[in-house]
């Protein structure tokens, strides 16, 4: 069981590094692309979804989220054929145009009010257009930089491809956080959430105009200058029982467990901040980008530690310690944002009442009542409380008054870095699992097959378990609360004390299950470049 | 630790079995009845997408396993 060597290269450092740029300039902005749908998932869920419920429509929204994920392996499979027959650089340029044209056309999509469900329609379409195209990008730009890159540092220099699926989340938090404080609320929430989309556009011409100068990577020149390169990459891959059983040690080893954590570390910890501690969005994305922002480096730390100590135990102890440490965390977290243990200011608390028509219905009135706390340790909170009071209920046609509520929670100094300390730990773990992986994957496949073999493991485990990650997490928790309210009504003791940590079960056990699979069948001399 | 390995492939099957069985029970079956269409697109992921993906891959791993395939 001895991974692919990969022939050693002569690139200069110079030269390297254009590549290193080109390469990754161009996946950070599909990742970009791929994120600002998910920064932007209770805008669109409000604009795409019917809103009869929120939680719906916000579940709806991760499923649309989730299917661009599921059909990334697709993408994968599609463009890793293509990569491996014609070239790396032709094909990932390809994917890039294909991302870049879908997320411009999500920006363009009129909403729900507009043309009903065909809004919906479209977004999902163009959603599985940037999933598909995600899928061919990031197996094209591991296997490039890797195939330029001396053996010896081929952790070090794919670790910077690695850093662009936490830089692009981070752009994308810039961008919106940009866009939000460019406008008014109510501005952005009308259309000022389209421009994330449009901005991709400019971002994409600049990497396209930059990677079509690069040339092909060296390793699959020479191949195909000699016509060693392969007629049918899939049957190659996975028509072969050796090299299957790489693809699953892959998948099963290393990919499931770093894209439950990826996912963990990055955007359940996001929603969790913004739905269960009802943290103020700015607030939220700003202590997210700080988060990101310090782990950001620990990418390239770990690639580069990879090639001296090998990639196995870093990314071993990566997935040990996110089992251990998930749930402490996440319970730090929940204590950091409750306003249980805070002293109200009564003297300051404010009340405001407004009685508006409402825009839908006619004849009825939207009341709102605002209460603005403030806590002894500067922590704010703001209750809103929407009535939708009919104007005239007794005749029947129109249903009984509804009332929503929704609480904003701005957090004092303390508590704020305390939350990104803890999101940066998380940031820490996904860099211990992912800033080696590229090149682990790599040495695992041969160059003829190795864009296809190395790019379906890659995205099963990152696309479908990380995926659908925030998803499954949602419904764990939701689940829970449910059963504490339904256990409440009957007057019996809640079944779950921690329904909030509930969701984390999912990332936990398959980090578990990867860890033993990785401990015991990963060979540990991954490390080539000896 | 090869025999460890050969071992462990049973537990990887036996997995395989457990997971499929409350993947598809418990959390997939129940969704696509409750007549929500959120619950019935997650429902549909999860039974055709997930569950084929962790069943027949951990079915596979745990075979290649118990056959010594991953074997030093």
């Amino acid at each position: 069981m001895v991974p692919q060597p990969i022939a050693s290269q002569t690139t200069t450092t110079r030269s390297l590094i254009s590549v290193i740029g080109a390469s990754s300039v161009g996946t950070l902005i599909e990742w970009y692309d791929f994120y600002i749908f998910g920064s932007l998932a209770s805008v669109l869920a409000s604009k795409f979804f019917p809103e009869a419920n929120p939680t719906a429509a916000f579940l709806s929204t991760l499923a649309t989220f989730a299917a661009g994920f599921v059909v990334r392996p697709f993408g994968a499979l599609f463009f890793g054929r293509l990569g491996d027959m014609i070239g790396r650089k032709y094909t990932f340029m390809v994917t890039l145009l294909l991302m870049g044209g879908a997320t411009f056309a999500i920006g363009l999509v009129p909403g729900y009010a507009t043309i009903g469900f065909l809004a919906p329609v479209l977004v999902l379409l163009l959603r599985l257009l940037q999933g598909l195209a995600l899928g061919g990008e990031y197996g094209g730009a591991a296997t490039y930089v890797a195939e330029h890159a001396p053996a010896h540092q081929r952790g070090y220099w794919t670790s910077w491809i690695q850093t662009t699926a936490t830089a692009g989340l981070f752009v994308s938090l810039l961008v919106i956080m940009g866009t939000r404080l460019a406008l008014t609320k109510e501005a952005f929430d009308d259309w000022g959430w389209r421009v994330p989309f449009w901005a991709s556009v400019m971002m994409v011409a600049v990497s396209y105009l930059i990677r079509r100068n690069m040339s092909e990577s060296p390793l699959f020149a020479k191949a195909k200058a000699e016509g060693k390169t392969a007629t049918n990459p899939l049957k190659e891959s996975f028509g072969n029982r050796y090299n299957v059983k790489f693809v699953l040690l892959a998948l099963f080893g290393a990919t499931m467990g770093q894209g439950v954590i990826f996912y963990t570390g990055q955007f359940y910890a996001l929603s969790f901040i913004e739905k269960i501690g009802h943290v103020d969005k700015m607030q939220t994305d700003g202590l997210m980008t700080i988060a990101l922002l310090m782990g950001t480096p620990f990418f390239v730390f770990f690639g580069w530690l990879s090639d001296k100590i090998g990639r196995k135990g870093i990314m071993m102890t990566g997935m040990l310690l996110a089992v251990l440490a998930y749930r402490p965390i996440y319970q730090r977290m929940y204590e950091a944002m409750s306003l249980q243990n805070r002293t109200e200011q009564p003297d300051k608390t404010t009340r405001k009442n407004t009685q508006t028509p409402d825009p839908v219905i006619g004849g009825a009135t939207v009341q709102t009542q605002t209460v603005q706390r403030t806590y002894t340790d500067g922590t704010m909170a703001t209750e809103v409380t929407t009535t939708k009071q009919l104007a005239d209920a007794t005749q029947g046609e129109l249903g009984p008054p509804v009332t929503t509520v929704k609480e904003t929670i701005t957090l004092n100094s303390s508590d704020r870095w305390t939350l990104i300390w803890l999101v940066f730990a998380q940031v820490l773990l996904v860099t211990m699992v992912y800033g080696p992986i590229a090149a682990f994957l790599v040495e695992l496949f041969p160059t003829r097959i190795r864009y296809t073999s190395m790019s379906l493991p890659y995205h099963i485990g990152n696309g479908v378990f990380g995926g659908l990650m925030p998803a499954v997490a949602t419904y764990l928790a939701t689940n829970a609360n449910n059963a504490n309210a339904t256990a409440k009504q009957a007057g019996l003791a809640a079944p779950y004390a921690a329904p909030y940590l509930e969701g984390l079960w999912y990332p936990i056990a398959v980090a578990a299950v990867c860890f033993v699979i990785g401990l015991l069948y990963i060979n540990g001399n991954d490390k080539r470049g000896s | 630790m090869n025999a460890l390995k050969k071992y462990l492939g049973i537990a990887w099957l036996a997995l395989a079995a457990l997971v499929g069985y409350f993947g598809i029970m418990d959390f997939g079956l129940p969704k696509l009845g409750t007549g929500k269409t959120d619950d019935l697109v997650f429902g549909i992921i999860i039974l055709f997408i997930l569950m084929p993906i962790i069943v027949g891959g951990l079915v596979t791993f745990g075979w290649f396993a118990l056959q010594g395939d991953y074997d030093e």
